[in-house]
């Protein structure tokens, strides 16, 4: 926390007078300090109750979690207080109940497979449908935009729960797509997609979608059509200028909306619990798992610090190529 | 539209073939669902999948269900609760973070206000499950203050970000003239600041309310017996499969968050 601060937002320029030009009342420079000093204050007195808040509910419990990750878990629910490693091993070794051999858990690392795969081909999904979705909004007349952005949002701002219960209607064995692909005689058996990983999938596709227009629309919407035009006159096909001009150019977005949809992906609980119908696991419920039934809690403790960890990782790589990518254009 | 899309044009720079095939794929694909959910809530039969004609049986049958009666009205209060103090509390952190210079500490300020964002749900509501526990046992309250709290904390950011956008693009020079006619600060800021950030203030308490009303995974792990709402008493009621009573809860919850998004939208809109 060095003297240099780098807020994401700077100040509005040209708002107050800027103290760093050579101001020919030196006698007054005390007096600057001093208010500066007193409105410093003044904006953390009033930024307080939020912090308090956030610290009480938020920032303090994460680390009670990092805390209870190495203690003894309690038979009953709950912890001893002694410190164990039990925990932080059981996320990835298992002690066979027989023969007390160690092995690797096999349960939960498929679990962190699946969730990575789908977390991962759920992001590609949403890029695949998202980008051209984007586009579509950036390039519509600008009075109409907004509207076909807030019919994007609409079902983003509509409980994630019961978008589930949608999806859920949809294939289910005597769902929509079951019942017209019967009816049409295209196939005799309804398929079973429900309570598979294809379900889960689809889910979190449909759920998260949002996430990936938005930031991929934002980025879009500053595109300069000029640069596509110039590529055009260079012989650029439609498929080199999407190549080589469009997607260089809207690259923070694609990375803002992976990262969007990844890491609640990674985490999901609703979605898997309902559409996987508590056979396919993910990391959400395999933790949930473990302060219910499993009666674990360091185990679900670290299992949480493990994806939180994960979380982090991707976002501050992320941090750090937008940065790169900001300087990069100068 | 038409005059955009003319077909006399050749040549459109902006064109890419097959992606406005796709979005439409995608606006269809986003409504299909949420439209057969309430389609279906108006079905007459027991079957969620058999079509046997109209009726508002299963709105009536919920709305006599007590269960969801008790839940509803906790859900509402607990998102006012959270919705004015989440609102209150990001004005005032608002306006410690705009139109400032850099200042010590100012990243800190932006970290903390914007965790709720960057923690998966699902770590959040377990730290929440241990820490709460913790105090539990200690005071022996189990009201709904817990939800009450949790709610607030991670609805910060939601309507911090509307009232710290209505800030930036605020005229710093009306507030610099109150102060040339001898406004105190206070009166400046209740007089002017405060009459011009409504609008963000309001979006911002709009959102918090949505966001909290929506919530499953935290109220989930933090509430104590007893304490269902809406959405975990849904989650909770579903096994299997969906009961049309379901579908008639949700689509009415399901008009309730379009409906306050919509208002925003166009109260948003005439006021640019």
């Amino acid at each position: 926390m060095a003297s240099q601060e780098t807020a994401p937002t700077s100040p509005p320029g040209a708002s107050a007078p800027d103290p760093a030009t050579p101001d020919p009342a030196r006698s007054e420079h005390s007096y600057v300090e001093e208010a500066r000093r007193r409105e410093v204050r003044g904006k953390w007195l009033l930024a307080a109750p939020a912090l308090v808040v956030l610290l009480a509910a938020a920032s303090g419990p994460l680390l009670i979690v990092l805390v209870y990750s190495f203690l003894t878990p309690d038979p009953y629910g709950g912890v001893e207080w002694q410190f164990s490693l039990q925990g932080w091993f059981q996320v990835v070794f298992a002690r066979d109940i027989f023969d007390e051999t160690i092995g690797l858990a096999d349960a939960h690392l498929s679990i962190f497979w699946r969730s990575v795969q789908l977390s991962f081909l759920t992001t590609l999904l949403t890029l695949i449908f998202g980008f051209p979705t984007a586009y579509f909004i950036a390039t519509r007349p600008q009075q109409y935009r907004e509207l076909w952005l807030f019919l994007i949002t609409i079902p983003f701002w509509t409980n994630l729960l019961i978008r589930t219960f949608a999806i859920m209607e949809v294939i289910r064995n005597e769902g929509i797509i079951n019942t017209i692909l019967m009816t049409t005689g295209i196939i005799e058996q309804p398929i079973q997609m429900l309570f598979t990983d294809f379900a889960i999938l689809l889910g979190m596709a449909y759920v998260y979608l949002p996430l990936m227009v938005l930031p991929l629309y934002a980025s879009m919407e500053k595109l300069d059509f000029r640069l596509v035009e110039a590529a055009y006159d260079l012989y650029a096909t439609r498929f080199q200028a999407l190549r080589r001009v469009i997607i260089p150019a809207v690259k923070p977005g694609i990375v803002a909306g992976a990262i969007l949809v990844f890491i609640p992906s990674l985490g999901a609980y609703v979605t898997p619990r309902v559409l996987g119908g508590g056979k396919h696991l993910m990391l959400g419920n395999l933790i949930e798992l473990q302060f219910g039934q499993g009666r674990n809690w360091p185990l679900g403790a670290a299992l949480s610090i493990t994806l939180l960890a994960i979380v982090m990782v991707a976002l501050i790589s992320y941090v750090r190529n937008a940065g790169r990518t900001d300087a990069g254009h100068g | 539209m038409a005059e955009a899309r003319t077909t006399s044009r050749p040549f459109s720079v902006k064109r890419l073939p097959g992606f406005t095939t796709v979005a439409i794929i995608c606006f269809v694909a986003l409504y299909a669902p949420i439209i057969t959910l309430v389609v279906y809530s108006f079905n007459a039969g027991t079957s969620v999948a058999v079509w046997e004609g109209f009726s508002w049986r299963w709105y009536a049958e919920a709305w006599q269900n007590e269960q969801v009666q008790d839940a509803s009205i906790r859900s509402v209060i607990i998102a006012s609760w959270a919705a004015l103090i989440a609102t209150t509390l990001a004005t005032m952190a608002a306006l410690a973070t705009t139109r400032t210079r850099p200042y010590r500490g100012l990243t800190v300020i932006y970290a903390l206000i914007n965790q709720p964002l960057m923690v998966p749900e699902i770590v959040s509501a377990v730290a929440l499950l241990i820490f709460f526990a913790m105090i539990k046992v200690s005071t022996g309250y189990s009201g709904l203050g817990y939800l009450i709290a949790a709610h607030s904390a991670f609805c910060i950011p939601f309507a911090y970000l509307p009232i710290r956008a209505r800030l930036e693009s605020m005229d710093l020079t009306l507030e610099a003239a109150a102060a040339d006619l001898y406004a105190t600060p206070w009166k400046a800021f209740r007089r002017v600041t405060l009459p011009l950030l409504w609008p963000g203030i309001l979006a911002g308490a709009m959102l918090a309310f949505v966001i909290s009303l929506d919530d499953v995974v935290i109220t989930e792990f933090v509430k104590s017996a007893g304490q269902d709402t809406l959405p975990t008493y849904m989650l909770g009621q579903i096994r299997r499969t969906l009961t049309p009573e379901m579908n008639a809860i949700s689509t009415v919850f399901l008009g309730i968050s379009i409906g306050l998004v919509t208002v925003f939208f166009f109260l948003n809109r005439r006021r640019k």
